[in-house]
């Protein structure tokens, strides 16, 4: 396979039918899946129109703050080492991370479809920020389901939410986190599924959610691209991103699949050890299962039934992965690594101190990993970390550990 | 990987399976509607599950929907989350529950219909689950979250093995979504009486009949109705329109209501005799 051949294949899927190989594809109950096919419709149908495009081109523009910068991170490259450090800086989005630029796309859909009110799970509270003001800029009625334990851990972004004219839903079932709120949250979808939007956060859910979001996000890979042409003349060495559901992951690598040289990392949440059991680390950690509408990699007892995971962030604390990071993994094409929280802690203080730049917890994760293999490589070499959100709202968190109080 | 729906045969072979035909043409020559009960599979424990559809039975339930536990049952409203995880507390696996068939079986013909969710059954093998239901007892399956495009394999075991695939019909079913569903479709059809997740409902909603008119230009298979159907009046409207009425998560919350004392299953039994007397009389 020549270098440039190496992975033609992956930007054609998902096929017809939502499927990554194996992986993807419907499974939801039969009441949504008229909901799931004319969004899928309307998608296709939007997707090539021109005024789609100039609209959610110019909403990135002058609303997200796009292009987002590259910025060479000297300092932290000449304390490490060894290769070089870029940060793609979606922290500088508005609110505060990626998860807009999804939003943005699908609440443009959603008035196009004429739909007046939208639904979104929350882990981090990123996504459910992100969806409250794109409603609140649309005029459209917003209910957010968020598990109570995260909504301990997060509690600025819960304000947040309010203030910009959503309704937060507690959700104490389960493990109380990110997965059972997309549990309630498609509760609530096939409950009103006549007038209701569901607006999902990740990667994740049934077709065609995964290839969807993923679209949104590819903006991200395609700045920067463009970007470090411009900035060393040639594609990157490395991609690494962290992966939750793994959108901003995808959104990055997506623009580069077919450049077999560029290698590409996902990092995933190991918790406290992939041996420990407390993880969420799908990929490194679980097995193909069934999960919110897809195949995946899911973390599962033997008897099928999802288990309970743990992160320090939230935004990664789901026992699933979007179905193109299980496909991109079983093809060798992306590698997937996990990172504990004690490395992420390490990485979120390292940038604070070397940088002037406080990441999220969950990008703290592809900081972590990108510092050590930064380590390990040639001082020509070089690495792009996609530094998908900020970290004011891990302020809590981060004391809690250091034993600060705040 | 079959992707598009299509039948792939599993291997098994299979054995004429007749208990819920039978069940229905024996209704029907009697002029009866059937009345469908679900339960939980151990909740709150095997042994009370056991003695709890043999008394659904008695009662005069002409089938029974046993239901899987799962951890994260994303189409069910509180009553019957609750009534999953107290299962699943109790050590309830889609193993045990092909015992608790079993058992059952040595003191019951009564149609026996599983329903749940499709990751257990993925985990245990589709092959061998299929196999293994089979001869515990098992006359059906209803999984929630495999619609037909993504039934194709399960569907090639089921029938391999001589089961009924279930599907749901919704009021969101368009024409096209129904001719599809029929087409696949064994046992009977399931008419949701509303869009969302199972649980009581104070009313009924005004549009049954005409679905069901609706979706009997697409099929013979007998329909019944179920989600929000929860008192004896109720039931006994919609066995008018249909061939059968599932009643679950109000079964549930009398076991909820009767956790922990002596008379839970009897309290169940008489909670269902008066369905069975509200659709008869």
């Amino acid at each position: 396979m020549g270098e440039r051949d190496k992975g033609t294949g992956f930007s054609r899927l998902p096929d017809r039918n939502g499927h990554f190989g194996i992986y993807g594809g419907r499974y939801i109950s039969e009441t949504l899946m008229p909901a799931v096919l004319e969004l899928e419709r309307a998608y296709k149908r939007f997707k090539n129109e021109r005024s789609f495009k100039e609209e959610l081109k110019w909403y990135l523009r002058e609303y997200v703050g796009r292009p987002t910068p590259l910025y060479f991170a000297g300092r932290l490259s000449d304390k490490i080492g060894g290769a070089r450090i870029y940060l793609k800086r979606e922290d500088l989005c508005h609110t505060g991370a990626h998860k807009i630029n999804n939003t943005i796309g699908q609440a443009l859909l959603a008035v196009r479809m004429g739909k007046k009110r939208v639904i979104a799970e929350t882990g981090a509270g990123q996504h459910g920020v992100a969806t409250a003001t794109v409603a609140a800029h649309f005029g459209l009625e917003c209910e957010i389901y968020m598990g109570t334990e995260d909504m301990e851990r997060q509690k600025p972004n819960i304000f947040r939410m309010k203030l910009l004219g959503a309704r937060v839903n507690p959700v104490s079932s389960g493990s109380c986190t990110l997965k059972d709120a997309m549990n309630e949250a498609l509760r609530d979808w096939v409950t009103n599924v006549f007038g209701t939007f569901y607006i999902i956060g990740t990667v994740a859910g049934p077709h065609p959610y995964p290839m969807m979001v993923r679209d949104f996000q590819s903006v991200i890979g395609r700045e920067v691209r463009r970007q470090i042409r411009e900035m060393v003349g040639r594609l990157p060495d490395y991609l690494v991103a962290c992966v939750g559901g793994g959108s901003n992951a995808v959104g990055l690598f997506h623009p580069f699949l077919r450049d077999g040289k560029v290698k590409m990392v996902g990092v995933e949440a190991a918790g406290l050890g992939l041996r420990s059991g407390r993880h969420a680390a799908s990929i490194c950690g679980g097995s193909v299962g069934v999960l919110h509408g897809s195949k995946t990699y899911l973390l599962q007892d033997r008897y099928g039934q999802v288990k309970d995971t743990h992160s320090i962030s939230a935004g990664l604390d789901y026992p699933g992965v979007g179905p193109e990071h299980c496909y991109l993994h079983d093809s060798g094409r992306v590698e997937y690594r996990a990172v504990t929280d004690k490395e992420a802690i390490d990485a979120f203080s390292k940038l604070s101190l070397y940088e002037g730049i406080i990441p999220a917890m969950e990008s703290s994760h592809a900081v972590a990993y990108a510092m050590k293999l930064a380590g390990s490589l040639s001082k020509d070499k070089v690495v792009i970390i996609n530094l998908s959100g900020r970290g004011d709202k891990d302020m809590n968190t981060a004391a809690k550990v250091m034993g600060v109080k705040i | 990987m079959a992707s598009n729906g299509s039948n792939v045969g599993c291997g098994v072979a299979g054995k004429a399976h007749v208990r819920i035909e039978d069940a229905f043409a024996r209704l029907k020559e009697g002029g009866g509607k059937a009345l469908v009960t679900f339960v939980t599979a151990g909740d709150p424990d095997m042994e009370t599950s056991r003695e709890i559809i043999l008394t659904l039975e008695r009662a005069g339930a002409d089938m029974v929907e046993l239901g899987v536990p799962f951890s994260d049952p994303m189409a069910d409203g509180p009553t019957i989350q609750a009534a999953s995880e107290r299962a699943l507390k109790s050590g309830t696996t889609l193993k045990k529950v092909l015992r608790l068939v079993g058992d059952v079986r040595r003191d019951s013909r009564i149609p026996i219909i599983l329903f749940g969710y499709y990751n257990p059954i993925f985990r245990y093998g589709l092959e061998r689950f299929a196999r293994d239901a089979k001869l515990a007892g098992v006359d059906g399956l209803l999984v929630v979250d495999l619609p037909p495009e993504e039934a194709g394999e399960l569907k090639g075991c089921a029938d391999d093995a001589g089961l009924d695939l279930i599907y749901l019909v919704t009021p969101t079913s368009d024409e096209n979504r129904m001719r599809l569903i029929t087409s696949r479709a064994s046992g009977f059809i399931y008419y949701i009486s509303v869009p969302g997740v199972t649980g009581a409902r104070s009313k009924l909603a005004g549009s049954i009949p005409a679905s069901i008119e609706k979706v009997r230009r697409y099929t013979d298979l007998p329909i019944c109705v179920g989600f929000g159907i929860s008192t004896p009046l109720q039931a006994s409207t919609v066995a008018k329109w249909a061939d059968g009425v599932v009643v679950g998560s109000a079964i549930i919350k009398v076991i909820e209501a009767n956790l922990g004392s002596n008379g839970l299953v009897k309290k169940v039994g008489n909670f269902v005799g008066s369905l069975r007397r509200g659709m008869d009389g």
